[in-house]
């Protein structure tokens, strides 16, 4: 496992905040997810070692919380609100507009490897809704228009990054 | 128009007021719990039973009585878990507090964890929330340094310290049980209860205090004004302030602070949230969370209640219907987590209870058979319903399916994810008759905007 220091470093630091090493096994795979993009067989591996435990112990965890992938995604992640609120406002109208902006499919990487889309349950936004969590930033409001406006957005980053 | 009254939102969202420590303590921040430390902590857990505070998680169990049910002889460690889960759809309250105002959940923990002992207190936070939880690991890292959080707080011998606990993306683990086990690094399969009640047999075994984020704030401002005074807010056995989060159909969806039982449902949606939006009228409500029954708007409630010392009759249109616990619960549904949901005369019952079905078949953890199998087949039912495959006889079978799963579970999901199902039936069931007539010609769904 090619583990940045710093992710080495909030692993040995996470450790010591409980009194029995298993409770670390969510934060470790966040930490895990967030360096490497995704967790695959070695880091379920390494994590289970790090915490005395049985692989099947950390795969288990993987299996049943959600937001933990063993493949990897887009570049950028856009996670669209299914829950009721969001589709009273027109969220599922909001996703069809993102997949078709990357010509993709939920669940997919798009063809230029840019995103990938994913309905999630309500984002305790309902307020604002339809609401989109695209990496660690939530948007509100996204309408269609908003949702076209994102995706440009999105493609200009890229295109600016390579 | 009553008047809100911010207690706990006093400063979300106003111009200036930022999340760090100095701001808070500009405005007052800290001074309760420096003042606190210096009572007995029996005296601080008096003060919450005198007030009358109810759990804002969904329950609405009295926090006092909570407090006093954990077992203290045991002689094990005492935990204070914050659930800041916020995963009950049509809720949106802790995030603003967790993202504008974390030193005010952070103060809230510290008096609680005095007046009780807690040897370490932990924040479980929703893994879809991770600025968030860096906005709590900075207050609390402010915190420490400022020793209001850490070893000997403010110049005492008691020492506690606080940490934050990411979820990843399952409901469940807003169930208290279920986030317990989370945090032991486990699948967040809920308890039997009994035996494991988390004041006797909670995390890592030991005796520990679940409350919601909304609740740990009132503690503070109790502390501050005192049990009695807070007791006098609101309505009596409905006391203090909550946090209405009104979203779907209507003009001004947000959040609004209001006393408990002082406004109706009628004045929440007409004149704070400017009635239904142009062209429409109001069709349905959901109270509480997307778990609580649904109320239709043309019924009519009828019953005695209890008025101060009296029984009192009350005759209600679903407008007249106080925003309190008792109110919600003796007209059949409940206040639960605060989320309003509103519906209008566009929608079709069938497609909502669809979006709402699928939402619990997803969640389910599936330790129980009739509500794994359920939340499954009731989602099969009203998709198929949707996707063209109606038929007159889908209520009736939606509901014997919804019938087989309350009462038969482990944990509250149970009834959560059989309540929308029985309710959509009993108040919309001609619509549910009618469906298969009703989109035969069409190609589509009912709707313009698609639930499913
Ligand atoms: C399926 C299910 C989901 C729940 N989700 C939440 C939640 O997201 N947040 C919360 O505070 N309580 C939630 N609860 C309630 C908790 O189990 C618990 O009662 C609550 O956190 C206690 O806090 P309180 O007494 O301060 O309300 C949920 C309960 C169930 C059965
Ligand atoms: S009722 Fe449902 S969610 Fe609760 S423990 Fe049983 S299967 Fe899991
Ligand atoms: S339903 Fe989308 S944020 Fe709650």
């Amino acid at each position: 496992m090619n583990l940045s220091d710093t992710t080495v470093k909030q692993i040995d630091e996470v450790i010591t905040h409980y009194p029995v090493k298993r409770s670390a096994a969510l934060p470790l795979l966040h930490l895990v997810q967030e360096d490497q993009g995704y967790i695959s067989q070695d880091a379920i591996a390494w994590i289970a070692t790090k915490l005395e435990l049985q692989p099947i112990n950390v795969y288990e965890l993987v299996t049943f919380y959600p937001m933990f992938r063993q493949k990897p995604i887009g570049k950028r992640h856009i996670k669209v609100c299914r829950t009721l609120s969001c589709a009273l406002m027109g969220g599922y109208k909001t996703c069809s507009e993102f997949e078709t902006q990357f010509n993709t499919k939920k669940g997919e990487i798009s063809p230029g490897g840019e995103v990938t889309i994913e309905f999630v349950e309500c984002l305790a936004s309902c307020g604002t809704a339809p609401v989109v969590l695209i990496d660690d930033t939530l948007h509100q409001h996204v309408d269609c228009a908003k949702a076209r406006a994102l995706s440009d957005q999105i493609k200009a980053e890229l295109k600016a990054k390579a | 128009m009553p008047e809100q009254r911010r207690i706990i939102f006093k400063h979300i969202d106003s111009p200036g007021y930022t999340n760090d420590i100095a701001c808070y303590q500009q405005n007052g921040g800290y001074e309760t719990l420096k003042a606190a430390v210096l009572r007995k902590p029996e005296e601080l857990i008096e003060e919450v039973k005198k007030s009358g505070l109810r759990g804002r998680g969904g329950a609405g169990f009295s926090c006092g009585l909570k407090w006093s049910l954990l077992d203290r002889k045991s002689g094990k460690p005492i935990y204070l878990i914050v659930n800041a889960d916020e995963s009950e759809p049509g809720t949106f309250k802790d995030r603003y507090i967790l993202h504008q105002d974390p030193h005010q959940l952070i103060e809230g923990m510290m008096i609680t964890c005095f007046a009780n002992n807690v040897k370490q207190a932990y924040i479980y936070i929703r893994g879809e929330f991770p600025e968030g939880a860096r906005i709590l690991e900075k207050a609390l890292a402010e915190a420490r340094k400022a020793n209001f959080v850490g070893s000997n707080i403010v110049g005492t011998t008691y020492s506690c310290d606080i940490f934050v606990h990411r979820g990843a993306g399952a409901y469940i683990c807003g169930e208290e049980t279920g986030l317990i086990e989370s945090i032991e690094g486990k699948r967040p399969y809920p308890r039997i209860k009994p035996p494991f009640f988390p004041a006797v047999l909670g995390l890592y075994q030991c005796p520990t205090i679940v409350n919601n984020v909304e609740t740990l704030c009132h503690v503070k401002h109790i502390a501050a004004m005192g049990g009695e005074a807070y007791s006098k807010i609101g309505t009596p056995g409905n006391t203090g302030t909550r946090i209405l989060c009104v979203s779907g159909h209507v003009k001004r969806p947000g959040y609004y602070e209001f006393e408990v039982g002082k406004l109706t449902l009628g004045e929440l949606l007409n004149d704070v949230c400017g009635g239904p939006l142009p062209g429409r009228t109001f069709k349905a409500v959901i109270p509480g969370g997307s778990s609580a029954k649904i109320l239709r708007f043309g019924e009519r409630f009828k019953g005695k209640r209890k008025v101060g010392a009296e029984m009192q009759d009350y005759d209600w249109g679903l407008d007249d219907v106080p925003m309190d616990f008792d109110s919600l619960a003796m007209i059949g549904s409940m206040a639960g987590s605060g989320g309003v949901i509103v519906m209008d005369d566009s929608v079709s019952m069938v497609e909502a209870l669809a979006n709402i079905n699928a939402f619990y078949a997803h969640e389910s953890c599936g330790q129980c058979t009739p509500c794994r199998e359920g939340s499954l087949w009731m989602k099969r039912i009203t998709n198929r319903m949707v996707l063209g495959g109606a038929r007159p006889e889908d209520g009736a079978l939606l509901k014997n399916v919804a019938d087989q799963i309350a009462g038969r579970t482990i944990c509250a999901f149970g009834e959560a994810c059989s309540w929308p199902t029985q309710s959509f039936v009993l108040k919309f069931g001609e619509e549910f008759k009618t469906y298969a007539e009703r989109t035969k010609d069409s190609s589509a769904t009912l709707a313009t905007t698609p639930l499913v």
